[in-house]
Formats: C-alpha cells, sequence, structure tokens
C-alpha cells in the first residue's frame, strides 16, 4: 500500500515536472534554444500570486489566473526583446541570452521582494482520500488531474487546431514552414505564451507542496524539469510527458529508501546520463541523421 | 613575419612581467591583503576560464559543468593538504595538492569525456550539467570525517603573499600547455572537429583521442584553479560549485569571444575585478544592484555582439577596427585569422554554399572585365 501511496505522489510531483518541461521542450524545437530563464518564469509566476493574494486577500484563483496571464505576457515580452532580435544567430549566443535573462529576473525579484522566503499558501487542500489501506492526499490528486488534463489539452491543440499543425510544420523545417505561408514569428511567440503559462500552472502546484517562495525557487525546479525533457528527447511533446513522470517517480521512490535518500539529485542526474549512453537522443527523441 | 613571432609571445611576456612585478610588491608587503585576495581570484578565474575555452572555443562543445571538475580539485586537493599537514606552509605540500587534485579531476575529465563520443550539442552540455550536480551533491552528503559534510571541508589557508605568486605560475603552465597546445598539429585536428566533425573523422583524424585529450587538459587545470581556490579559503563549501559558477566561468570565455585565449584572459580578468569592485562598492542596499547590472550588461553585449539585425552597425563601430585606425591597419586583413566559433556546423549550411558561389562567380567576372581592359 505505501508502494501504491508513493507511486502517486511520484506521478504528481512527476506531472508538475512534465509542465515545466513542455515548456523547455516546446521552446526547443519550435525556436531551437535552450530557454535557461524558463525556471524563473515559474518563481516569478509565484511572486505574483504573493502580491496577488495580499491586494485581493482570499480569491485564489482569480490570483491563479492573474499569474498565469502575467507569465504569458512575460514569456511573450522576453521573446519579443531578448531572443527575437538573436534570430538567426548562433545557439550558444541565444544560450547567454537565456542566462542573462534567468539572472536578470532572480536579481529583480531580490529587489523588489528582498531575500527573505516568503511563506505564500495557494489553495489550502487539506485531508486525504481514504480507500481501504490506501491513503492519498487530495492535493496529489489534484495535481494528477490538473496535469492530466493539461497534456490531454496540449496534446490535441497539437494535434487538432491549425495553430497545433503549424508548430509542429516550424519545428520540423522552418524554412519550408515560412514558405508555407506560416507566419514563423507568430508561432513562436504562441510557444513562448504556452510555456510560460505552464510554468506559472506548474509553480502552483510546487507551492502546495512547500510555500515558501524565495527568487531561487524555480532554478533547481528548472534543471530537473529540463533533464526530464532531455530523458524523453528534447523536442518531443509525449517524450517530456514520459519523461517528467518518469523522474518524479524515481524521486519519489529514492526519497522513500533511507540509505539513498541524501543522493536523490545524484541517482536523478545520473540515470539521465545513463539513458543518453544508451539512447543519445533520450527515450523518444528522433535520430537525425547527420549529412555533410 | 618577424614580428608576428613576438606577437605570439605577447601573452606570456605580459603576464610574466605582472607575476614578476606582482611578486616583488607582495614579498616586499607593499601590497595590501585586498589586492592580493582579488590578484589569488584574478590568477584562479583565469585558469578557469583559458581551460574551459579549449572546451567550447576549440573543441566547440557546450560545457556547463566546469565548476564541477574545480570542486572534485578543491576538495580533493584541500585534502590531500589537510592529511599531510595541518598549518599548511610548505611549498612542497602545495604543489602535491596541485599535482593530486588535477590528476583526480583529470580522471572525472576523461570520464565526461567517454560520453561525449557519443554525444553532441546540447545533450553533452546537460551531461556535463548533471556532472556538476552529481559531483556536488556527493560532496555534501559525504561523512563530517571525509569531507566534512553540509559544513563543508577545513583546508589550510595558504599565506596569500606566496599563494599568489603560484597562481601566476599556474596560471602562465595553463598557458604554455593550452596554447602550444592549440597551435600545434593537435590544435588543428581540435578545430577541425569543431568546424565539421565527419569531415575531419574522413580526413583520418582520430577524434577519440582528441576529444579525450581536450576533455582532460581542460579538466585538470580545473581542478588545478580548483586546489588553489581551496587553499585561498578556509573552508570548502560544495554550495559554492553550483551551476551558477560553471555559467560564469562559460559567460567569461563568451564574452572574451570563443576561441580566443587572450580574450578570455582578458574578460577573466576584468569580470573578476568587476565583481569583486562591485561588492565593496554597492554596500547595504545598493548590494542587489550588482546581480541586475551583471544581468542587463551581459544580454545587451550579446545581443549587440550577435544580432543580424545590427551587423552594420557593429561593422561600423567595433573594438578591432579601433584599434585598426589607431594602428592605421585594416581589420578586414585579419578576417580570415577570425576563429568562425559561432558556426559549430553538422551539416553544410545551403544558403552559405549558394551565395559564397555568387560571389566567387562575381569576383570572377570583374577579374575578366579589367584583364579585358
Amino acid at each position: 500500500m505505501e508502494f501504491i501511496s508513493t507511486l502517486l505522489n511520484g506521478l504528481s510531483s512527476g506531472g508538475t515536472y512534465a509542465m515545466i518541461a513542455l515548456g523547455y521542450t516546446m521552446v526547443y524545437g519550435i525556436a531551437k534554444m535552450l530557454n535557461f530563464a524558463h525556471g524563473d518564469v515559474i518563481m516569478v509566476g509565484g511572486y505574483i500570486m504573493y502580491v496577488m493574494m495580499l491586494l485581493l486577500s482570499q480569491n485564489v484563483f482569480l490570483g491563479i489566473a492573474v499569474a498565469v496571464v502575467f507569465c504569458v505576457l512575460l514569456g511573450i515580452l522576453v521573446e519579443r526583446l531578448a531572443y527575437r532580435p538573436l534570430r538567426g544567430a548562433s545557439p550558444l549566443a541565444v544560450l547567454i541570452t537565456a542566462i542573462g535573462v534567468s539572472y536578470l529576473f532572480q536579481s529583480l525579484a531580490l529587489i523588489v521582494f528582498k531575500s527573505s522566503p516568503k511563506m505564500l499558501s495557494v489553495l489550502q487542500i487539506s485531508g486525504a482520500l481514504k480507500l481501504g489501506k490506501l491513503s492519498v492526499d487530495y492535493s496529489t490528486i489534484v495535481t494528477l488531474a490538473v496535469a492530466a488534463a493539461v497534456m490531454t489539452a496540449l496534446t490535441l491543440f497539437v494535434k487538432k487546431t491549425k495553430t497545433g499543425r503549424a508548430m509542429v510544420a516550424v519545428s520540423e523545417d522552418r524554412d519550408a514552414a515560412k514558405l508555407m505561408g506560416i507566419n514563423v514569428n507568430f508561432i513562436i511567440m504562441i510557444t513562448f505564451a504556452i510555456g510560460s503559462g505552464l510554468a506559472a500552472l506548474a509553480g502552483v502546484f510546487m507551492l502546495m507542496k512547500a510555500p515558501s517562495l524565495s527568487n531561487t525557487f524555480g532554478a533547481m525546479p528548472g534543471i530537473k524539469a529540463f533533464t526530464a525533457a532531455v530523458i524523453g528527447g528534447i523536442g518531443s511533446i509525449p517524450g517530456a510527458m514520459v519523461g517528467g513522470i518518469l523522474l518524479g517517480v524515481i524521486e519519489a521512490i529514492s526519497f522513500k529508501i533511507p540509505l539513498i535518500a541524501p543522493y536523490t539529485d545524484a541517482i536523478e542526474f545520473s540515470i539521465l546520463i545513463i539513458i543518453l549512453l544508451v539512447k543519445p537522443t533520450g527515450l523518444l527523441g528522433k535520430r537525425r541523421r547527420e549529412k555533410v | 613575419m618577424a614580428n608576428i613571432k613576438w606577437k605570439r609571445y605577447l601573452n606570456y611576456i605580459v603576464i610574466s612581467a605582472l607575476a614578476v612585478l606582482f611578486a616583488v610588491l607582495s614579498l616586499t608587503g607593499t601590497l595590501k591583503l585586498g589586492t592580493q585576495i582579488l590578484l589569488e581570484k584574478i590568477t584562479i578565474s583565469i585558469i578557469l576560464a583559458v581551460s574551459l575555452s579549449m572546451v567550447v572555443g576549440f573543441l566547440g562543445e557546450l560545457s556547463l559543468g566546469h565548476a564541477g571538475f574545480m570542486c572534485v580539485g578543491a576538495y580533493i586537493g584541500g585534502k590531500v593538504a589537510c592529511l599531510v599537514d595541518g598549518d599548511g606552509n610548505s611549498h612542497l605540500i602545495l604543489i602535491t595538492a596541485i599535482l593530486v587534485g588535477g590528476v583526480v579531476a583529470a580522471i572525472c575529465g576523461f570520464i565526461i569525456g567517454l560520453p561525449a563520443l557519443r554525444l553532441k550539442g546540447d545533450y553533452l552540455a546537460i551531461v556535463t550539467l548533471a556532472f556538476g550536480e552529481i559531483v556536488r551533491s556527493l560532496f555534501l552528503n559525504s561523512t563530517p570525517e571525509s569531507f566534512g559534510s553540509t559544513l563543508g571541508l577545513k583546508t589550510p589557508r595558504y599565506d596569500s603573499r606566496f599563494l599568489l605568486i603560484y597562481g601566476f605560475v599556474f596560471v602562465l603552465i595553463a598557458l604554455a600547455v593550452i596554447q602550444n597546445l592549440i597551435k600545434s598539429k593537435h590544435g588543428r585536428a581540435i578545430t577541425a572537429i569543431r568546424d565539421n566533425e565527419i569531415a575531419a573523422k574522413a580526413t583520418g583524424i582520430n577524434i577519440t583521442k582528441y576529444k579525450l585529450l581536450v576533455f582532460i587538459v581542460s579538466a585538470f587545470f580545473a581542478g588545478v584553479a580548483g586546489v588553489l581556490f581551496s587553499h585561498a579559503n578556509y573552508t570548502v563549501q560544495s554550495k559554492t560549485f553550483d551551476y551558477n559558477y560553471s555559467i560564469e566561468i562559460l559567460v567569461m570565455v563568451v564574452l572574451g569571444g570563443m576561441g580566443s585565449i587572450n580574450g578570455a584572459i582578458i574578460s577573466a580578468t576584468l569580470i573578476t575585478f568587476l565583481n569583486e569592485e562591485l561588492t565593496t562598492i554597492l554596500t547595504g542596499e545598493l548590494s542587489v544592484l550588482k546581480d541586475l547590472l551583471y544581468a542587463l550588461i551581459l544580454i545587451l553585449l550579446i545581443i549587440y555582439n550577435n544580432a543580424p539585425a545590427l551587423k552594420g552597425v557593429r561593422e561600423k563601430y567595433n573594438l578591432r577596427a579601433f584599434v585598426g585606425k589607431i594602428r592605421k591597419h585594416d581589420p578586414a586583413a585579419d578576417k580570415d585569422d577570425e576563429a568562425k566559433w559561432h558556426r559549430v556546423p553538422t551539416k553544410i549550411d545551403m544558403n552559405e554554399v549558394l551565395s559564397t558561389d555568387l560571389v566567387v562567380k562575381e569576383s570572377r567576372a570583374e577579374k575578366g572585365d579589367r584583364g579585358g581592359k
């Protein structure tokens, strides 16, 4: 029974990772860049929620909605100001800019909100569902449900809508997509918007688990989600989901074993290295043949 | 041709001169402690930047775990110094510690070099990042007796008057090894791998050998820098060597210009100096502004240097043209030597091939016209 509840916990934190990893993987697939500032969008979303809680007292859902919208706009703004001027420049230059943006967010948060961590309780869902011996927190169930809903919606969006198909086209071949009349800049903007919105949403669930907000709140989850995206094969949307969930489950199991619990991070990163050694493009990544 | 020869050794001459100058100043005791510490930090940064520049600038692989190698060196070297001698002011022990730390880091470099044979680009970048985090996590969770657990390893603080001289000596050694390697036949093989791996392989270059060589040499010097770091501080804490530190080293290399060792040296010096100065100038409330400035400068500089739209502006106003104007020398003549780091192609860019072809045809046609006249 304990194993099943551990597994469910792992699935729910894996769902959170997957939501963040989707942002990484979509931006990588479509804009061909590693957005290192993605983790910090989570942190910004958290602070916006904190401000909204102070302003609007207790209306939680409005706070979450405002945070998500703000992050969507932030994602678009950052793409417009920092990344679009570098379209066509070297990938490394874009990567360093993303790192700069990440520093910028962290230092701005430090200036505005000071260094002491803010305690913030969004969505207090207490209690647990009891099924015989099995006991599952409601918060876990909510996280799982939302993660599943988001992933289904995103898959449908990519598969069924015109914009979604355009996204796939741009990630396959940007020049050909442009020739087919797809507005590549618009598609990249949409990608950043979706990714940032998902990051803000993931921030809500992270705050539900650990309600302490500081300016480096998003750094480690960001790196972990990036790891998840690479495990699944960066650029692949189902890959990000699989990778995120796998990482979450491994984390939950490793936390439960006292002997290896302190080494959880090391284990997760080792698994990444092992998977990449066996499958160099990740679990579901496509192998691109190299041509001279 | 004669003046090119001494230009090659210009950086050695400048650094040696500075080393002698500061050595005399520090041994006679005229150097303030603050300056000594600053110089120590600068030498450590230079070693790190030069060694990372080899991987990123010349081999063309992105490494986000350079601080991991430094971490290994710092812990192992610090431990060696602790085990052998408590007060740690013996020259022999410092050199032993540096060698042991460097060699252990080099072994780690070998281990990380192995996946580099199969992976490239962003996948390799995440593996190096993961390596840095694994190393940090292992040292963080070590037993208090071995590596001091979360409190960090207590290391003997070496006399800073001598340590800064050692810093300069190792900068010179790193420079000699890396610069000579890059300028040699092996260095050309390494840059060939950067420019086109498949073509390099087809020419008969042993890719396995050179990739491992670069990772090992680079990790060795990062380890050396780590040992120097552990002797410049009273404790070594694993949280120092986090991912942000790796990024900071990477920023030094990128701002210095990829594929330029002198650029890495200059930018490592400037960034470390600014970091220190800004921490002393901006105190209290203002101290948070440091990171903000740092981030803004970084973003603006990268956009200015790389944005395709700003190409015209860049060609008009840049340092190279400015220096050229002073020396009455056309910078375009140097263009061919410039490392084309930003293109690490795995396939040939069709646009570029087409456009260069057209240019060649045009210029030939022009020549024909002139010949006709």
